[in-house]
């Protein structure tokens, strides 16, 4: 059981090259530090994947085991665990974000 | 300094002991997300906090490696129904 959300998890990390784990949608985050992560990956034109842990229980556990992290938000960046909201965001603020989405090849569309 | 709860004690305490912090400031926000989705089935309240840390424990240090020695000190309270614990750590002299 364990072992099939595993792969789940891992097909969506190396599938997509910047992977949210997240509650709720793009459009409709369900938790405001979700909402924040979207919102910092959106201004920066990142193409994103997010998947839904409300929608399952055991995805919901799942990720947080398979990342041994306690909480959701949770963002993957070319197979490579980045943090959660408050790493993000800091990332973001200090501009280290920006340089390792340039640094990991990742494209952005400038509005 | 609004009166502290059992588990905002349970985790100063823990966080004091292992960490020797010069500064630690634990905030309760569980009542700003009193309603929202995914709080089903969560009991009680204390589920939501903002924790600032200071500690020469954090120096060198990457911000993932600092999340993780908090998150592992506060494990137990994870499993017992926080929900959500936003975290500023940082080492003396930074920022």
């Amino acid at each position: 059981m364990a072992e099939a959300v595993f792969q789940q998890i891992q097909q969506l990390i190396d599938g997509n090259p910047v992977m949210l784990f997240m509650k709720g949608d793009k459009l409709f985050p369900q938790c405001g530090f979700s909402a924040r992560v979207v919102k910092i990956l959106s201004h920066m034109g990142v193409e994103f994947e997010t998947a839904d842990v409300l929608a399952s229980a055991e995805l919901r556990q799942g990720i947080k085991d398979f990342s041994q992290w306690p909480t959701v938000p949770q963002l993957y960046v070319k197979g490579e665990f980045l943090g959660g909201c408050d790493i993000v965001t800091d990332m973001f603020q200090s501009g280290e974000l920006e340089s390792l989405f340039d640094e990991k090849q990742i494209a952005r569309k400038v509005a | 300094m609004t009166e502290l709860k059992e588990r905002a004690h349970r985790m100063t305490a823990c966080l004091e002991e292992a960490l020797k912090p010069e500064l630690l400031q634990l905030r309760d926000d569980s009542k700003r997300h009193a309603r929202h989705a995914g709080r089903q089935g969560i009991e009680g309240d204390e589920t939501h906090f903002t924790l600032t840390i200071v500690s020469t424990q954090f120096s060198g240090l990457s911000p993932v490696a600092r999340h993780r020695m908090v998150n592992a000190l506060l494990a137990k309270e994870f499993e017992s129904g926080m929900h959500s614990l936003s975290l500023t750590l940082t080492a003396p002299g930074e920022k």
